[in-house]
């Protein structure tokens, strides 16, 4: 097409009121408030998980003297991630892989079951969003109010409304911000220094970094971060099937639509008349701007507002609540086809698959914990020289070991070598017991690299790599770890 | 102004078409949202800014400086210089502390032998080899065998003076060229490479004749390695009775070595390094497994 046909093109669609602008703005939404089951479970849900993300880094758990005693603590400097009884040492990052294997699946499994229930209820987006609504109604008033406010002139009072919601607005956006650094340094230490204008400029650094991210999500972003910057929606509307329960709009029963009077007059005539009013309630409520009654897409979070809005609706004109509710798309289709819904089956082959995942998955990191073992040793072989020829004609290897204890308290290890005849272990620097057994002190949660050299006699052994085994005992509990290894001769 | 084509216009959703059509299949118009064009325009003004303060165009000889005169050279020395401060309360203990000093404390210890192994990586793997594993004529330091003394005053003595160095202080001991200066002849020569394997507890030929090789071995070695070949360390004379040869133990070069000489150099690193990093180095090597007890 050349650009003067396409321009004519532009032309003649702009003539007919269509838009061909490829960049668009923003319709401003203006959700009203709405009040139901589903609202009281998005408030319950949304004081709990604040109420946690809030409060947790007070949380304390006793680890004895060597130890901080925050229940849930990422220690970047010591490397060290504390959550209750368990402690992570960066080599174990797999049990962090394991999570969000388990997080993801859990998030497909809530999918096959009742849709975007992480989207409408349980995302950080959709919370802090939903609390900066409520915020934002309560200062400027609800839905009308605030279009009328949006258009009119800018009066004292709107001055007032417009400094207080910001105000409230930055305050939770920098408590925000202040509780996510408890999380890496001892919380009621880091309070005092913050107050008092003495904690570390990093600290300050990241509260203000989440106070303006938070800040600019919940109050202007919004539902443009799960429109146009989360994933989640277009993987989330390739896993649904028809027979996962989604917010719906029970078409069957809605159309056609008609006005109360018109729907009572054509059912006296004994004709079908659908129970939508057209009130719109359904789409004033809603945080995205959706209107459920186009069907699932990718907009909607599936938050069940627009649940309680119908609900509300249908009670008071005196039809049966549900016009819009938690359906599957099957049913819908057989309804209006004449057929009985199906029982609502959340076991599927597709569920019990996400269950078995989650179960074996959870197992095998269940498994890793309970048997986590507290000491481990792990050796690399020197790589220059690999053997060394000593003046009696014996040979020697070299090898770097690293013990780790993961117990709380100082812990004594016996290095001990086997699998090589006549080997003797030595470790430079160390201590030897009277058997003439090395003996290291490895620290309380802590790691240690040892050099050992293992030294034979015979070398007249023709074999160029032998197996041995190094191992490392606690001399209080008699527990060991063992690694193997090779002792390397010259070759022949 | 005719109506828009029927066409242009998507009869599902009723938004316009891009007019763009790829095998019946047309693009609909579902328009970016602004901010986001917004940003690229963002990251453009940011990348201009960007352009002014660092360094950023590339001239003929050179680019353009960036008016924060930032320099990846500058930041390096910057860093270095840090580093040197953050270690210098360590370095200057290390300086002062004496070996014995040194055993005791761990912290110091552990401190000296991370310089140690950065250090010989800088300075000592080029000859002795990353893990200090030697070469033919480059000794070997994880063994056993010391030629000038394993004891970490010895080793320290020999990284800050050398041997056969330039430096006054330098160790000297020379293995002379008993061929090529005609103390003895070639039949005395086969005798006496003969015999010193013989020491070494190696297969020697047939025409070697032991009481004849005592007697070469007595008049012209034994002065420097001792009547029975063990070697003098205040001499740098090596054992010759044990089972490393730094340079072969095949006939062939120990006659080389006895018609030619040897004279290997180690350099004086006291005119190369600080005191803190020799001492360092020192430790470093005494620890590799062969280090012997101070005196």
């Amino acid at each position: 097409m050349s650009v003067k046909q396409e321009q004519l093109r532009e032309a003649a669609l702009e003539a007919d009121g269509v838009s061909t602008s490829l960049y668009g703005s923003r319709n401003k939404i203006y959700p009203q408030s709405v009040s139901g089951f589903y609202r009281r479970v998005k408030w319950a849900i949304l004081i709990f998980t604040l109420g946690v993300y809030y409060l947790l880094p007070f949380a304390r758990w006793d680890r004895g003297v060597y130890a901080p005693d925050q229940a849930v603590l990422v220690d970047l400097a010591n490397r060290r991630f504390y959550f209750f009884f368990i402690e992570i040492w960066p080599q174990e990052i797999y049990y962090l892989t394991g999570l969000l294997i388990l997080a993801a699946l859990t998030l497909f499994l809530m999918n096959a079951i009742a849709g975007r229930i992480w989207c409408g209820y349980l995302c950080p987006q959709t919370i802090w969003t939903d609390l900066f609504m409520a915020v934002e109604r309560m200062i400027e008033g609800d839905r009308r109010e605030r279009m009328l406010k949006d258009r009119g002139r800018w009066t004292l009072r709107r001055i007032h409304d417009f400094l207080a919601k910001h105000f409230i607005w930055l305050m939770i956006a920098w408590w925000t911000g202040g509780a996510w650094v408890l999380y890496f340094t001892d919380a009621p230490t880091l309070v005092v220094e913050l107050a008092t204008f003495r904690g570390p400029f990093i600290a300050y650094l990241w509260i203000g970094v989440l106070t303006a991210t938070t800040y600019f999500f919940a109050g202007y972003m919004r539902e443009q971060v799960c429109t146009y910057m989360c994933p989640w929606p277009r993987i989330q509307a390739a896993l649904t099937d028809e027979h996962a329960l989604n917010v719906t709009y029970r078409y069957d029963r809605g159309e056609p639509q008609a006005s109360v009077k018109q729907a009572e007059s054509l059912r006296a005539q004994g004709k079908a008349a659908g129970d939508c009013v057209d009130c719109n309630q359904c789409f004033n409520v809603c945080p995205t701007g959706v209107d459920i009654r186009d069907g699932l897409q990718i907009d909607c979070i599936q938050c069940g507002l627009c649940i309680d809005a119908c609900d509300n609706v249908m009670t008071r004109i005196g039809r049966p609540a549900g016009l819009i509710g938690y359906d599957t798309e099957i049913n819908v289709q057989r309804r209006l086809s004449g057929l009985d819904a199906l029982k609502i089956r959340i076991i599927r082959p597709r569920t019990l698959l996400y269950a078995a995942f989650i179960a074996i998955v959870g197992s095998i990191m269940l498994y890793a914990l309970v048997t986590r073992s507290p000491i481990e040793i792990s050796v690399l072989h020197d790589r220059n020289p690999v053997y060394v020829r000593l003046s009696d004609g014996g040979l020697r290897n070299a090898y770097t070991l690293r013990l780790l204890n993961k117990e709380l308290q100082p812990r004594h290890f016996h290095l001990d070598v086997s699998g090589l005849h006549g080997a003797r272990l030595e470790v430079i620097g160390a201590q030897t017991d009277g058997d003439g057994r090395a003996f290291v002190e490895v620290g309380p949660d802590q790691s240690r690299e040892i050099r050992a050299l293992v030294t034979i006699k015979d070398s007249n052994d023709a074999r160029h790599r032998r197996d041995i085994r190094i191992s490392a005992t606690d001399v209080m509990t008699g527990r060991a770890a063992m690694v193997k290894d090779h002792f390397i001769g010259p070759e022949r | 102004m005719t109506s828009a084509p029927r066409e242009d216009i998507d009869a599902h959703t009723g938004t316009a078409t891009t007019g763009h059509e790829w095998d019946g299949i047309r693009e609909l118009n579902t328009p970016l949202p602004k901010w986001w064009l917004y940003i690229l325009y963002a990251t453009i003004v940011w990348a201009i800014g960007y352009i002014i303060v660092y360094p950023a165009i590339p001239l003929i000889s050179n680019h353009t400086p960036g008016i924060l005169g930032w320099s990846s050279r500058a930041a390096v020395t910057d860093e270095l210089m840090q580093l040197k401060q953050q270690r210098a309360p360590m370095t200057l203990a290390l300086d002062k502390a004496s070996f014995a000093e040194i055993a005791k404390d761990d912290r110091l210890r552990t401190f000296a032998l991370a310089q140690g192994r950065a250090a010989f990586g800088d300075n000592c793997a080029a000859c002795h080899g990353a893990g200090g594993g030697g070469a033919i004529s480059y000794p070997n330091l994880n063994d056993d065998d010391w030629i000038w003394g394993g004891s970490l005053e010895a080793i320290q003595q020999t990284i800050l003076y050398g041997v056969r160095s330039t430096h006054a202080d330098t160790r000297v001991g020379a293995m002379p060229a008993f061929g090529q200066t005609g103390i003895l002849n070639a039949s005395e020569i086969d005798q006496l490479a003969n015999h010193v394997r013989a020491i070494g507890g190696l297969p020697t030929e047939k025409t070697y004749d032991k009481a004849l090789g005592d007697k070469i071995f007595g008049e012209n070695c034994a002065a420097c390695h001792g009547d029975a070949g063990k070697g003098k360390i205040e001499l740098g004379a090596p054992n010759l009775s044990d089972k490393i040869w730094l340079f072969g133990s095949d006939k062939a070069s120990i006659v080389q070595t006895l018609v030619r000489g040897r004279g290997s150099m180690m350099p004086a690193w006291t005119e190369r390094l600080d005191g803190a990093t020799i001492k360092a180095l020192a430790l470093y090597v005494h620890a590799l497994g062969g280090g012997e007890p101070s005196p």
